[in-house]
């Protein structure tokens, strides 16, 4: 799940080189709709729905704050997401209230589970586990194979290059808060009947991303599941160490750690770190 | 008398006008506002510092206001009555406890609030400096994670500790009794002295700082914040210096913790909280970064807004848009034009779009 909020914290920034604080608020958004529009369509509907909604969302938050900025500090950056974040947790705040909620299971229910080979789990883990692979390898294949992934890729590596070969460096960008806004939307929906959803649930959800984005590496889509599934792990062990009032410590505890020790990430190599700003 | 403190004198000018005008149009209850303002106040003049002038961002000073609130606010209410012991017996023989009544009538043995001031402040020093080592060698984007990543901590930790009260935070804190006589207390017999007590708390602050400003340090600060590599080239120890601005601005936070803790009787983990971290840099990028006299007036404005509910349960969206507005279309603060001619020079000299980059 960390990992979905990574890779969408990923694309953004290769594309761009912004690290956007708003997308855990794309995650909750994803949720929050698809379980308002769960109440008047089946749920295989609400949420390619949801993430619709959510996709021109993230791509009107480029348009109206991002476009027109001509090379913006890191600082202006930094707070322009910071100050989003908090317009669209405010603005949910006051549509769907501070209610929790939750979408039903795909399959099954909460107590249901499937007996993998003596282990019992949750059917919407494995959903949330397939999803999350189907993402990483569409997004793969996105980026490897197709125009628009390759154009994007330019982008990001050198924008003012990719804007003499003829990409319009300027939609690549709007493009990538879009395929980054629906990702989190798509991981926002999968996970909600696990973890449920409320409307400040994405500042926590951003900054896990965020631990896992740079324990994988900054920019890195691959390693960024690996590192996910790595925090999680600790999580989980922390709950038997620590209070569980604690747990949303230890991420952050991890990402204090990670900064000073290597920021590069545990798979990124020194040396690309080196050419990225910190 | 030197130009920069013609501020100083126009400002407390405004404070008095502003107690005489409650005086007679019969409004004192705002001064309460005003005073927790004033404390906040003492925050944002020390972020200032530290974003404007050093040229680092931090999103975790509410976790330094928390520190020295929540120390301050355990060790005066704490009873060590219970607790017979060396080090009880010791203290109390030394003079730094104090018997009082509890809310129930009961007998309370608790630290003097100066000595719980001066041991707030001593930890807030002591976690700047093992925060800030580390968290200052980073930059941009990894800076800001960091330092919010250090108040989610601090928030989370007094959220889930159960001797500091956990959700509902620690209430029932007495007075801090400053001078003889002055106590910082929200008393409303006292509301105009510690009304003048606390601006002028604030007063002094800046005074300091722009002193520091205007000394050789300062240069040297502002030398880091335009270009760190040529700053160090010239022998500025620039990790120094910006640690120390740190640890400086961490002062302010806590002892504006402490403080407010006094005067509201009371803290609760809202105090740490991400939102509150966000507000500080808020006005002080709306002050503009490096303007103190920008950020302590926006400061007055939208802390006394906000803290007499003017908002309402947009509070935080009011912040929030604020924030983009101003980065959006003036960086370098609304209130550029009225700055004193020195610090004019200095801001067009460091164009806010170089920040922290």
């Amino acid at each position: 799940m960390y990992a979905i909020v990574a890779i969408g914290f990923n694309i953004i920034y290769n594309a761009t080189g912004i690290i956007n604080f708003a997308q855990g608020e794309f995650v909750m958004l994803g949720g929050m709709t698809a379980v308002t529009l769960n109440r008047f369509m089946p749920l295989p509907l609400a949420i390619p729905a949801a993430v619709a909604i959510t996709t021109i969302v993230g791509a009107i938050i480029e348009i109206v704050f991002i476009r027109w900025l001509h090379k913006p500090s890191v600082l202006r950056m930094v707070i322009i997401t910071i100050g989003v974040s908090i317009l669209i947790r405010e603005t949910a705040l006051h549509i769907w209230g501070e209610s929790v909620k939750a979408l039903p299971y795909f399959t099954g229910s909460s107590v249901s589970s499937i007996n993998l080979g003596g282990v019992y789990i949750s059917s919407q883990i494995l959903w949330v586990v397939g999803i999350g692979a189907l993402v990483v390898a569409a997004l793969g294949a996105f980026f490897n194979l197709t125009m628009l992934g390759r154009q994007m890729r330019a982008c990001s590596a050198n924008r003012d290059a990719a804007r003499l070969c003829g990409i319009d460096a300027g939609n690549m960008v709007t493009l990538s808060f879009m395929v980054s806004a629906a990702i989190g939307a798509l991981g926002g929906c999968i996970i909600c009947p696990i973890t449920y959803v409320q409307y400040d649930s994405g500042t926590p959800l951003a900054i896990k991303g965020f631990t896992v984005a740079i324990l994988g590496g900054l920019g890195n889509s691959t390693a960024a599941v690996g590192a996910g599934m790595i925090l999680g792990i600790l999580e989980s062990f922390s709950i038997w160490v620590l209070p569980t009032a604690y747990k949303e410590a230890i991420s952050i505890a991890i990402l204090l750690a990670i900064l000073f020790v290597k920021p590069s990430g545990i798979f990124g190599s020194a040396e690309a770190a080196r050419l990225k700003e910190f | 008398m030197a130009r920069r403190y013609l501020p100083v004198v126009a400002f407390t000018v405004l404070l008095v006008a502003i107690q005489l005008a409650t005086r007679f149009t019969a409004t004192p209850y705002h001064l309460t506002q005003l005073t927790m303002t004033a404390y906040y106040s003492l925050i944002i003049v020390g972020l200032c510092m530290l974003i404007g002038y050093a040229g680092q961002i931090s999103l975790g000073h509410a976790g330094f206001f928390a520190i020295g609130g929540y120390v301050t606010a355990f060790l005066t209410t704490f009873n060590l009555k219970p607790h017979p012991g060396v080090i009880v017996s010791l203290l109390s023989k030394s003079g730094v406890l104090v018997a009082r009544p509890d809310a129930y009538g009961g007998d309370l043995l608790t630290v003097h609030p100066w000595l719980a001031c001066g041991i707030a402040i001593l930890l807030a020093v002591v976690i700047a400096y093992l925060v800030g080592g580390p968290v200052l060698k980073l930059k941009g984007h990894y800076l800001a994670m960091a330092t919010l990543g250090f108040g989610i901590i601090v928030y989370r930790m007094v959220l889930g500790t159960e001797f500091l009260g956990a959700a509902d935070g620690i209430s029932d804190v007495p007075g801090f009794p400053l001078l003889s006589g002055v106590v910082i207390t929200g008393n409303s017999s006292a509301r105009v002295s510690n009304y003048y007590v606390a601006w002028g708390l604030v007063i002094l602050g800046v005074v300091l700082l722009l002193n520091l400003i205007h000394s050789r340090v300062g240069r040297a600060l502002a030398a880091v914040h335009g270009a760190e590599d040529a700053a160090g080239a010239m022998g500025i120890p620039t990790a120094r210096y910006k640690l120390n601005t740190f640890v400086l601005s961490a002062v302010f936070a806590s002892l504006a913790g402490v403080l407010l803790t006094h005067y509201n009787g009371g803290i609760g983990p809202s105090e740490a909280g991400v939102m509150k971290s966000v507000r500080y840099v808020a006005i002080v990028a709306i002050g503009g970064m490096a303007n103190l006299w920008g950020a302590l007036s926006m400061s007055l404005v939208l802390n006394y807004l906000s803290l007499r509910g003017y908002f309402g349960t947009y509070d935080d969206a009011v912040f929030g848009v604020i924030l983009i507005l101003i980065m959006l279309f003036a960086p370098d603060g609304l209130l550029r034009r009225h700055l004193l001619s020195d610090l004019k020079r200095m801001v067009s000299r460091n164009p806010a779009g170089k920040e922290a980059s």
